[in-house]
C-alpha cells in the first residue's frame, strides 16, 4: 500500500485525537524501502549541489583554521586575546562548548538505549557522528592552548629520559584521560553500530570499488544469528559503559574549574550542572543539524514530528536543570557570605560583561520556555530557530564562566578586560567549518540512519510484536 | 578429518517468524551445526538454534578490572616511587585524586575488550566465507532470512537434509559451495 503524505497526516491526526503517540516510522515503509532510501542517498545519487556548496564553504573555513593554527605555531599564543588575568579566553570556552555538544550523541546512543527509548534508533547514528566530530574539534583547543603544542605528549604517562611524570592530582591531567577515553569509546561505539549497515552497503553497491571499500569496512559481516547475539551483548555492554563515562567526562571538565579557588569556579554544583548543560547544548546541535538534513534528504518518514517533539522535551528538561544551576550559583554566592563570591556574582550580573550575562539568561532560560507549547515543539522551523538560540546561549554561558570569573579576582590591582582578537575568532570559525565539513562528508559516504535498528521498529517485526504482547498481558 | 564436498545447505524464508520456527524445528530434529542469517537481530532466533549464552560479559568484567588496577597502580607508582613530590608533608599516595583516571581507564579497557572480544569471538574480520556463494544471499542484509545446516553436522545428509528444509516451507533451498 503506497502511503501518500495526506494519508499519513490523516492517520497521525486520528492517533492524536485518540491520545496515542504517533508511529516512529511513517506507514508504508518496509525492510526493502528502508534500506533503499537510506543507502541510495549514498550509493546512487550524484553529489547534490547543495552538499557541494556546503563543502566548499566549510572547506574554506577549514583553510582559515589551518592559517590560524599555522600563524599560532609561528608566533605563539600571544596572537590570541589571552593575557593575565584572563589566561583562558576563547580556547577553553570553545573547548567546553564543543565537548558539551558531543554529549548528546552518547546520551542518545547509550542512555536512551538502556532506557528502551526506541525513537533513538532514527537519530543515533547521526548523533554519534556529531559526537566524534565535536570531540575532535574540542580536542584541538587545549592542544593549541598549551603554547608548545609539539611537546603535548608530556601530559601522557610516557617513560622518558627526564624521569618526569604527569601530575595526577591535576584536573587538567584527568581531562586528558577523560577526553581521550571518551573519543575512543565513542569511535568504537559508532563503528560497531555501523558494521551491519556497512554490510548492507556492500551488498547493495553496484560498482566494484564501492563494494570493495564497504566490504573491507564491514569485515565480512554476514548477519549470522550467533554473531548477532554477541553483537547485541557487546553493544549493550558498551552502552552501559558509555553511560557513566559521558557523565564523568563533563564532570571532569567541570573540575577544571571547580577544583580551582577562583570565585565563580569553586562550586560544588558545577559537575551536575555542567553535565545537564552539555546534554542541553548537544540536543540543540542535533536539532540544528537534523532539521535541515531531514528536509533536504526527505527523511520525514524516519525522523518524524514525534522525534522532534521528544528531542525538544529533553531540551526543555535539561534546560530547566541548567536554570536551576544558575539559580543555585547565585544563591550560594549570597548565602555563603563570602565577599569575593558576592562581588563576583554582582560583577557578573551588572559589571562590564552584563550584556553577555543577560543574553545568556535570555537564550538559555527565557526563550526555550516556548518549548512548553506543543505546536512549537512539532514545528521544524521554530524548533530550528530555538536550537540555534540555545547553541549561542550555551557558548555564552562558558564565556561568562571563564571570562567574568577571571577578569576581576581578589586584588583590584590585577583586574583587566578580555578582548578576543581576529585569530581567536578565526580559530573558532575554523572549527565550526571543520565540524560541518566532516558532517557533510559523513552524510555523503555513510548511511546516516541506522538501517538495521530501524527495521527492528517496523510494526510487524518480532521485537515490536513482543512489546505489544507484553503490554496486552498487563 | 576429511573435508566435506560442500559447506552445507541454505534455506531462505520470507519473514523473521518463519525463520525462528524453522530454526526451532531444526534444533528439535537434532541438528547442531546450524546458523541463521538475518538483516537485523531477530528476537528468539539465537535461542531457537539451541546455542549457549555468550561469555562476553565475563571478558568485559576482566578487562574492566585489569584497566582499573593498572590505572590506579600506574599513578601510585609514579606518585610514590617514580617522582615523589613532597608538598607540605601531604601523603604521596593521595588516592582520592587518583580516582578519575582509574575510572576512565576502567571504562576504556572494558569497552575495548567488549569490541575486540566480540569481533574475535565472531571470527571477524573474515575476508571470505562460503555462505556468500549462495545466490541471493546479499538479501541477508536487506530483507532476507536464511537458515543454514552445515555439512559438518553429524546428522547431515545432502538428500535428507534438503528434503527436511523444504518441508519447513522454505522459499528455496540451495547448496552452499566452499
Amino acid at each position: 500500500m503506497p502511503a501518500t503524505s495526506d494519508n499519513s497526516a490523516a492517520q497521525s491526526e486520528v492517533l492524536n485525537r485518540l491520545g496515542m503517540s504517533q508511529p516512529l516510522i511513517r506507514p508504508g515503509e518496509d525492510y526493502q524501502s528502508i534500506s533503499e532510501q537510506i543507502s541510495n542517498n549514498v550509493l546512487d545519487h550524484k553529489t547534490p549541489k547543495g552538499l557541494l556548496f556546503g563543502l566548499f564553504l566549510t572547506f574554506s573555513l577549514v583553510m582559515l583554521l589551518f592559517a590560524a593554527i599555522g600563524y599560532l605555531f609561528m608566533k605563539g599564543i600571544g596572537i590570541w586575546g589571552v593575557k593575565i588575568p584572563i589566561g583562558w579566553g576563547f580556547a577553553i570556552v570553545n573547548f567546553v562548548w564543543w565537548i558539551g555538544i558531543g554529549h548528546a550523541g552518547t546520551l542518545i546512543s547509550a542512555i536512551l538505549l538502556l532506557l528502551h527509548q526506541h525513537w533513538r534508533n532514527s537519530i543515533n547514528r547521526f548523533a554519534e557522528a556529531m559526537t566524534l566530530f565535536a570531540v575532535a574539534c574540542a580536542g584541538l583547543f587545549p592542544l593549541l592552548h598549551l603554547g608548545r603544542p609539539w611537546v603535548f605528549y608530556w601530559i601522557l604517562p610516557l617513560p622518558e629520559t627526564m624521569g618526569l611524570w604527569p601530575q595526577w592530582r591535576s584536573p587538567l591531567v584527568w581531562d586528558v584521560f577523560a577526553v581521550s577515553t571518551y573519543f575512543t569509546i565513542s569511535l568504537v561505539f559508532w563503528f560497531v553500530g555501523l558494521i551491519p549497515d556497512l554490510a548492507t552497503m556492500r551488498d547493495r553497491a553496484t560498482k566494484k570499488w564501492v563494494q570493495v571499500i564497504y566490504g573491507i569496512l564491514a569485515m565480512g559481516w554476514r548477519g549470522s544469528a550467533r554473531h548477532w547475539h554477541r553483537y547485541q551483548t557487546a553493544y549493550l555492554l558498551l552502552a552501559g559503559l558509555a553511560t557513566p563515562l559521558v557523565i564523568s567526562v563533563h564532570s571532569v571538565v567541570s573540575f577544571d574549574f571547580a577544583v580551582g579557588i577562583v570565585p565563580g569556579w569553586h562550586s560544588t554544583i558545577f559537575p551536575p550542572y555542567f553535565v545537564a548543560g552539555a546534554i542541553y547544548s548537544g540536543f540543540a546541535m542535533v536539532l540544528t543539524l537534523v532539521i535541515p538534513t531531514r528536509k533536504f534528504y526527505h527523511l520525514e518518514s524516519f525522523i518524524t514530528e514525534r522525534h522532534l517533539d521528544n528531542m525538544a522535551r529533553v531540551m526543555l528538561a535539561t534546560g530547566l536543570i541548567v536554570a536551576y544551576g544558575y539559580m543555585m550559583e547565585t544563591f550560594f554566592a549570597w548565602y555563603g557570605q563570602n565577599k569575593f563570591d558576592h562581588f563576583m556574582m554582582l560583577n557578573r550580573m551588572f559589571g562590564p560583561y552584563t550584556e553577555a550575562y543577560w543574553m545568556l539568561i535570555l537564550c538559555n532560560i527565557a526563550i526555550p520556555q516556548a518549548l512548553w507549547i506543543k505546536r512549537i515543539r512539532q514545528n521544524p522551523v521554530t524548533l530550528f530557530i530555538i536550537s540555534i538560540i540555545i547553541n549561542v546561549g550555551m557558548w555564552l554561558e562558558r564565556y561568562v564562566i571563564v571570562v567574568t570569573s577571571l577578569h576581576r579576582d581578589f586584588l583590584s590591582s590585577s583586574w583587566g578586560m578580555y578582548y578576543p582578537t581576529f585569530w581567536d575568532i578565526a580559530t573558532f570559525a575554523g572549527t565550526i567549518g571543520l565540524f560541518l565539513m566532516l558532517m557533510f562528508m559523513f552524510i555523503r559516504v555513510m548511511p546516516m540512519i541506522s538501517m538495521f535498528e530501524l527495521k527492528e521498529l517496523l510494526p510487524w517485526s518480532p521485537r515490536v510484536q513482543a512489546v505489544r504482547a507484553r503490554r496486552k498481558e498487563r | 578429518m576429511e573435508h566435506p564436498p560442500i559447506f552445507g545447505l541454505m534455506a531462505e524464508f520470507g519473514s523473521p517468524e518463519e525463520v525462528v520456527q524453522a530454526a526451532q524445528r531444526t534444533c528439535e530434529q537434532g541438528y547442531t551445526r546450524t546458523d541463521a542469517y538475518s538483516p537485523f537481530p531477530v528476537e528468539g532466533l539465537y535461542e531457537a538454534l539451541g546455542a549457549r549464552k555468550s561469555r562476553l560479559p565475563l571478558l568485559v568484567l576482566c578487562g574492566g578490572i585489569v584497566g582499573g588496577l593498572s590505572g590506579f597502580f600506574m599513578q601510585y607508582y609514579a606518585a610514590v616511587f617514580g617522582y615523589p613530590l613532597n608538598i607540605g608533608g601531604r601523603p604521596l599516595n593521595s588516592w582520592p585524586a587518583f580516582i578519575p583516571i582509574t575510572f576512565e581507564l576502567t571504562i576504556l579497557v572494558a569497552g575495548l575488550s567488549a569490541v575486540v572480544g566480540m569481533l574475535f569471538r565472531n571470527g571477524l574480520p573474515r575476508p571470505y566465507h562460503p555462505v556468500f556463494n549462495v545466490p541471493g544471499f546479499e538479501r541477508a542484509t536487506t530483507d532476507g532470512f536464511f537458515l543454514c545446516i552445515e555439512a559438518t553436522d553429524p546428522m547431515f545428509d545432502q538428500q535428507k537434509t534438503a528434503a527436511f528444509l523444504r518441508g519447513l516451507h522454505a522459499k528455496n533451498v540451495s547448496v552452499v559451495d566452499h
